[in-house]
């Protein structure tokens, strides 16, 4: 079968949608050469009109998306660094996300902002390894994380089609994943639809994009002691409920290992919502970045501020422990 | 350029100033709430500038932005039920007077934050006309944005890329209660030459003057010239705010005021018709208002359960936040 990398299945989600849809175009900072590797090869197959290289003027150009989608295209946005997210929060939220309540339902905004490269890039120290999915997830735009190449693929799709504004994050951590996949079988992907990706009976761990690959990790290695079950969320807002619902409802027992800064983070979401909905056998665990966190540049430095495995191992531990 | 038709010009101007003027009673009765930002003594604005526009060409507004959305066309019934938050508002009572939009009339919307939506309206053109549609844009803004970053993006976007829109600068002397010369180093005509954008500095209290003014540049524009910018001198007659009117703010001597206010736009185009005309249009727009006020206040408040419908043009419900 053959290999297929998350990035390379960012740029074929955007190369079929742009094929199969006129009013698909791209937009963002030195995408014609694609320095990010994700718009690869697409100059040449649309031409500078649908892959228009923007001076560096996030806030301007994250609002003409806006009005591109009001007059009825599609515009994909690439951003270079997750904190630039920070930059057009404004942009996104009180324009994009608001303009259709705000004008009683008579326009809609389908933008999608792709961000690849979220999260710690190693290395690259304080101001380029934000992981902002929570933020976008506590506002309400549609926040996608997809952990896997297939899921990348099928979950940018998606987003491009949706009518609603759209973020999705491709990890950082998750960009070079490679997976044998079968092209035929790449598809769209619903958004708040949920994964498991290992069944299990004794723990439900909540991995959020590319910390889904060190839970099955960690659920392989302690696979003789305890029965670890998977749960990808891949979409943030609105998140699949009903899914996590059942299989927490089977296992008992909840862990989230979730990138966002502790407080107001994902996990607390999670874990606020499944005890509202199901009576646990122990209370629910979290291995998330600590308040506040600003990643610092020593590599030692870097990885001690990001959820790891030995933290997740240990948090699985516990809650075994605890009931 | 379209002749001169002085009557009409008239029409919209005195619409703009009984409405507001009816607003504001509606604002002292209680009726609505939140007050407005009265756009009294600017009307010639709006009116000559909208007068060279097309039916299908686009704007968008300010907080101050009743009369943008009325001189492009909206009915004024619905724009005043807009204000009073009533299902028959232009917004379904979603918008309020600061966000009133009537997309079926060009009108992007009124938008509250200021300096922003210059980048929505250039995307939106540039969309329009990249499907072949000759249509150009207006956006309007005050003094105080051209101090906003987001603004000078959106003039180097436009410039760059050639967007026909006409940006055109609504200098009142203030930015609440900042006047110009304590917040504008250089000059509003000076930003757009820096981007190569022809300027014009226009009486902004003539109606027929700023209706010429925008008649060239909109010729040109139509006629594949790229952006230009207009600063409209003007004076706003009444508060920042109605909260003014109750909180007296001391930044405007009364001479001032006296000053500005004898060089009102009414009566200067009023003063270009025959009395008989005159009265005849008063009486007209009299009718017309006295009709909007009652539809307005006749119009039902909206249902509390669907306090966030179209949040989501997808159709997403969103959690309520009830326990
Ligand atoms: C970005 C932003 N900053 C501040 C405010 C608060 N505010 C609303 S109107 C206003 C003054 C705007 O002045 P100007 O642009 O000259 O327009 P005018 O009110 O004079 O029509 C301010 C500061 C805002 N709405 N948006
Ligand atoms: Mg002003």
């Amino acid at each position: 079968m053959p290999r297929l990398s998350y990035r390379k299945a960012l740029t074929r989600a955007l190369a079929d949608e742009m094929a199969r849809d006129e009013s698909v175009f791209l937009l963002g900072e030195d995408i014609r050469v694609a320095a990010s590797n994700v718009t690869a090869g697409l100059l040449k197959k649309f031409g500078p009109e649908r892959v228009l290289d923007t001076p560096l003027s996030e806030q301007a150009f994250t609002n003409f998306a806006t009005g591109a989608a009001l007059a009825g295209l599609r515009p994909v946005v690439e951003f270079q660094i997750p904190s630039l997210l920070f930059l057009v929060f404004e942009q996104i939220v009180n324009h994009a996300h608001k303009f259709p309540l705000m004008t009683g339902g008579q326009c809609a905004v389908p933008v999608t902002y792709l961000v690849p490269g979220s999260g710690s890039r190693t290395g690259w120290a304080g101001q380029h390894s934000d992981h902002p999915y929570s933020l976008f997830a506590h506002v309400g735009v549609t926040t996608l994380v997809p952990a896997t190449p297939a899921d990348a693929y099928g979950l940018l799709v998606s987003a491009i089609r949706h009518v609603d504004p759209v973020v999705l994050f491709a990890p950082a951590g998750a960009m070079d994943v490679r997976a044998d996949v079968d092209f035929a079988t790449l598809a769209p992907v619903p958004i708040g639809k949920g994964r498991v990706h290992r069944a299990g009976d004794d723990v439900t761990v909540v991995a959020v994009g590319h910390l889904v690959h060190d839970a099955l990790a960690v659920a392989e290695e302690l696979a003789g002691q305890v029965s670890v079950e998977v749960f990808d969320p891949r979409t943030l807002y609105p998140f699949d409920w009903d899914g996590l619902t059942e299989s927490v409802a089977r296992t008992g027992r909840l862990v989230v290992v979730d990138d966002s800064n502790r407080s107001c983070g994902i996990a607390g979401e999670i874990m606020a919502t499944v005890v509202e909905r199901v009576r646990l056998l122990a209370p629910p665990r979290r291995v998330t970045r600590p308040d506040g966190a600003v990643l610092p540049f020593a590599p030692a430095l870097d990885r001690a501020v990001q959820p790891g495995r030995e933290q997740l191992t240990a948090a699985i531990q516990l809650t075994m422990k605890d009931g | 350029m379209t002749p001169t038709d002085p009557v009409r010009l008239y029409r919209a101007v005195r619409l703009i100033r009984r409405f507001e003027e009816r607003a504001i009673e509606l604002v002292r009765s209680g009726a609505i709430v939140g007050g407005i930002h009265p756009y009294l003594g600017q009307e010639g604005i709006a009116v000559g500038v909208c007068a060279a526009l097309r039916a299908d060409d686009l704007v968008t507004g300010t907080h101050r932005g009743h009369g943008h959305v009325l001189a492009k066309g909206a009915d004024p019934a619905r724009m005043l039920a807009e204000l009073l938050g009533r299902v028959t508002g232009l917004n379904r009572g979603r918008g309020g007077s600061m966000h009133a939009a009537d997309l079926g009339v060009g009108v992007l919307g009124a938008n509250a934050i200021v300096g922003a939506a210059g980048s929505i309206l250039t995307g939106a053109v540039w969309a329009r006309r990249r499907r072949g549609d000759d249509i150009v844009g207006a956006t309007f803004f005050g003094d105080g944005a051209v101090n906003e970053g987001m603004l000078l993006e959106a003039f180097n976007l436009a410039a760059l890329w050639r967007v026909p829109v006409l940006f055109v600068c609504e200098n009142n002397g203030y930015a609440t209660t900042m006047p110009v010369e304590g917040a504008v180093a250089g000059t509003i005509g000076g930003r757009a030459e820096a981007f190569g954008m022809p300027a014009a500095v226009v009486d902004g209290q003539d109606p027929e003057t700023v209706r010429l003014a925008a008649s060239a540049a909109v010729d040109r524009m139509r006629a594949g010239g790229g952006p230009e910018l207009i600063e409209a001198r003007t004076y706003r007659f009444d508060a920042h705010h109605t909260f003014e009117h109750a909180v007296r703010l001391d930044y405007r001597a009364p001479e001032e005021v006296a000053r500005g206010r004898s060089r009102d736009p009414v009566e200067i185009q009023g003063g270009r018709l025959a009395d008989a005309d005159r009265a005849a249009v008063d009486a007209e727009v009299e009718a017309t208002l006295d009709a909007a006020v009652e539809f307005a206040l006749a119009s039902p408040e909206p249902d509390p359960a669907g306090a966030l419908e179209y949040l989501y043009a997808s159709g997403l419900v969103a959690r309520m936040g009830g326990g």
